[in-house]
């Protein structure tokens, strides 16, 4: 059965064929590196009007129902104002356009808008190769650090050559908010004699209140290792100053993960694993099987992210409640940040109209549709809030922290690797595989290598 | 008379092909459509795995030529070895495992007159015909803390708690364990088809000599399908060590790194640390380790088969 000799013979054949090929081509494209596009007031016009019939190619990952609808109505509104603009959409998964951004900034057929993560990652990396359009000529023609808070606009600002991320240039703009805090059930805290907590203190004294009393604390599904995050962010405020924070989550130079601050952090969060206090076996949990059992009983608290609420809340209604904590400065500061933004590629063949759509999508009309339509719009959250119920709590929260507070960027932000690293960490902390020192030791290893090159 | 000078040459045809049709090359030509598509669509797509294993690039942008350093870099690198040795591990259970059993279970088929013997063909080699996919997201479910396999466990008494994906020394074996219920049904439908083959006869010059079952398969059986044995374990180990789909789905290589397998690397640097170079190179490597192992597999398999 001789399966494998002509097959050794094309490998032989193909790798002599390789060896001819590598010395002709080299990945990638050139011709983009050094030359990032900036756009200054004088160069911008915003009267699109005048420009004659534009078809404006928008991406977008807005495929959940309430953010679908919204883009949808302020598309069709976007039409009506501008009769010469045909919008041309396409709409797909947040990872499958993750992936389409990264092959087609490359080419030259690119998009005028497109949904870009903020991390350096994604974000960053586009930056740094001069693929996205900075818009900080249009944002002084339109009034946009008039409409965002500064808490909400450092998390689209990079340097032209992306090394600072929070300070800068602006490469995009979200038009929703999102904030991850703490989740519960007013009957079981009522059953357990708690008052919902104000202070983290209280929050810690109320868990172990909810394991004396033989209940499982927190409910955790962190078996795609990313839901861990959105437990020890919230945790690390109380241990660590927020600028801090800030500076580590967006991979900025200055901080250190090895100090007592995140020790105490990391060992709290070590503690919660080793003690089952998110039940048996988080790691081993689905996420979603995870927030389903909470609404059903399973676990007095749930860290998590406003995202959660809707579905939540059609089970649990008046019960459910959402909570956010003063960090180690007394401020509020929680993880959290803007849904992902609108950018403007640097090819883009309309960026003018394209600038204007990102100004009709996160105006102040804009804010109160995608607020209708049931989703959280990034300004003007407090006014826009539902008069009731969790969404109440949650719209009042997002106010609060990002305009006295600090929105606390995601930890995945701060360098391309972190997102594995932070993941896989939490989830050996949790699981007992790796001791919490050892773990702020790889995370700070991937923070310095970074930051240090 | 006006026939002859027509027939001549007709028969001078037959004697002698046109230089066209007695060119060594035209049996080429006539592979040439399939021999280009196979280039454009596998032998370029190879070519330029390995060109890109010799740069640093981010799949944009500049890239910066290397040489070599993205391969040095693997000799020491952990993440990649624990990563072979995983797929090591998912060899056990993919293809060596499911060739012990679908052995026995074949040779069970094979001799005895099993009723319903389509249907339990069928039933086992159900788990090839899904979606694999479908196939992550079911065992999710048996595995979850509260899931049907601790139900099970429950129910003989044994009470468990256990996450089973989510516990480190147990998430690989779990992993394998998927792998051996989707290989056993193809390894012993290959095993059935060449136990099928063997001539009666030697069957019964067995028996006549006496021998039990056991020796029967020893004597017999084993020696006939040594062939497919060799294409079971070739199929069997490829899926193994080319795992991605099932561990990007049940546990997308957790918990921490203990899942992980070289094509999940060669997704997680390419896509998520945007460092093509060094996935092109866990790519190649991969295909190199495919390659050789199961070109000894074959070798075996073929010695033993003169």
């Amino acid at each position: 059965m001789p399966l494998f000799r002509p097959a050794l013979r094309v490998l032989g054949g193909g790798a002599l064929a390789g060896v001819l090929a590598l010395t002709a081509c080299a990945p990638g494209d050139n011709s983009t590196s050094s030359t990032p596009t900036a756009s200054s007031p004088s160069a911008v016009s915003t009267d699109i009007s005048a420009l004659g019939d534009v078809e404006l190619v928008v991406w977008d990952q807005e495929v959940r129902g309430s953010q679908n609808d919204a883009l949808e109505a302020l598309n069709a509104a976007f039409e009506d104002t501008y009769p010469n603009v045909t919008i041309k959409r396409t709409s797909q998964s947040t990872d499958d356009l993750k992936q389409q951004v990264t092959l087609a900034l490359g080419g030259s057929d690119v998009p005028d808008v497109v949904q870009v993560n903020n991390a350096r990652g994604d974000m960053g990396q586009f930056v740094s190769a001069g693929q996205l359009t900075d818009l900080t000529g249009y944002a002084e023609a339109y009034g946009w650090e008039d409409r965002f808070t500064d808490s909400v606009l450092s998390k689209v600002r990079y340097s032209s050559d992306a090394t600072t991320f929070g300070d800068g240039n602006l490469y995009g703009l979200p038009q929703t908010g999102e904030i991850v805090g703490i989740f519960y059930s007013q009957s079981k805290l009522d059953d357990l004699g708690l008052e919902a907590p104000t202070s983290w203190d209280e929050y810690l004294t109320a868990l172990d209140t909810a394991k004396e009393a033989g209940q499982q604390p927190m409910a955790l599904g962190n078996l795609d290792k990313w839901p861990a995050l959105h437990v020890f962010g919230p945790l690390q405020s109380n241990f660590v100053a927020a600028d801090e924070i800030v500076a580590l989550g967006m991979g900025n130079a200055g901080a250190t993960w090895l100090d007592d601050g995140n020790t105490a952090a990391m060992e709290q969060f070590e503690t919660w694993g080793s003690e089952g206090y998110f039940g048996s076996s988080p790691n081993g949990t689905d996420y979603d099987a995870a927030w389903t059992a909470f609404t059903k009983g399973t676990g007095v608290f749930l860290p998590g992210g406003s995202w959660l609420a809707t579905d939540m809340e059609a089970v649990m209604g008046d019960d459910l409640h959402f909570i956010t904590l003063a960090g180690l400065d007394g401020q509020v500061a929680t993880t959290g940040g803007t849904g992902i933004p609108f950018s403007i590629p640097a090819k883009a063949e309309n960026p003018d109209v394209a600038a204007a759509y990102l100004d009709f999508i996160t105006s102040d009309e804009a804010m109160t549709m995608i607020a209708d339509n049931g989703g959280m719009p990034v300004n003007d959250t407090a006014e826009l809030a539902p008069a009731d119920g969790v969404q109440n709590d949650i719209f009042t929260a997002f106010a609060t922290v990002s305009e006295t507070g600090t929105l606390l960027p995601y930890l995945d932000y701060a360098t391309p690797t972190f997102s594995d690293t932070a993941g896989q960490g939490l989830q050996e902390v949790l699981g007992g595989q790796r001791s919490a020192q050892q773990v702020l030791e790889a995370f700070e290893d991937d923070y310095s290598a970074f930051v240090g090159s | 008379m006006t026939t002859l000078p027509s027939s001549a040459p007709e028969r001078r045809a037959r004697t002698r092909p046109s230089a066209v049709a007695a060119s060594r090359a035209t049996p080429y030509l006539y592979l040439l459509p399939a021999l280009v598509v196979y280039a454009a669509f596998m032998l370029y797509p190879l070519v330029q795995t390995a060109n890109y294993s010799l740069y640093e690039w981010k799949g944009f942008g500049p890239a910066t030529f290397v040489g070599a350093q993205n391969y040095l870099d693997l000799l020491s690198d952990r993440a990649f070895h624990a990563a072979i040795w995983h797929a090591l591990v998912l060899v056990f259970f993919y293809a060596i495992a499911p060739t012990a059993v679908g052995l026995v279970l074949a040779s069970v088929l094979r001799r005895g007159r099993v009723r319903g013997l389509g249907v339990f063909r069928a039933l086992i080699f159900l788990p090839q015909v899904i979606a694999l996919v479908v196939v992550a997201v079911a065992w999710r479910h048996i595995y979850a803390t509260d899931g049907t396999l601790n139900s099970l466990l429950g129910a003989l008494g044994i009470h468990s708690d256990i996450g089973w994906l989510g516990d480190a020394d147990l998430a690989l074996p779990a992993v394998g364990v998927i792998g051996f219920w989707l290989s056993t049904g193809l390894v012993m439908l290959i095993l059935l088809a060449g136990m099928l083959r063997i001539p009666r006869e030697l069957f019964e010059a067995a028996r006549l000599d006496g021998a039990s079952a056991v020796q029967e398969f020893f004597a017999v059986t084993l020696p006939s399908v040594r062939g497919e044995i060799a294409t079971a374990l070739v199929l069997t180990i490829i899926a193994a060590l080319k795992t991605f789909d099932l561990v990007y789905m049940t546990t997308a290589g957790g918990p921490g790194t203990a899942t992980t397998v070289p094509s999940y690397e060669v997704f997680n640097r390419a896509f998520n640390h945007k460092n093509v170079g060094s996935a092109a190179a866990v790519a190649v490597v991969l295909t190199v380790l495919v390659f050789l192992i199961n070109a000894a597999v074959s070798r075996i398999g073929e010695e033993r088969d003169r």
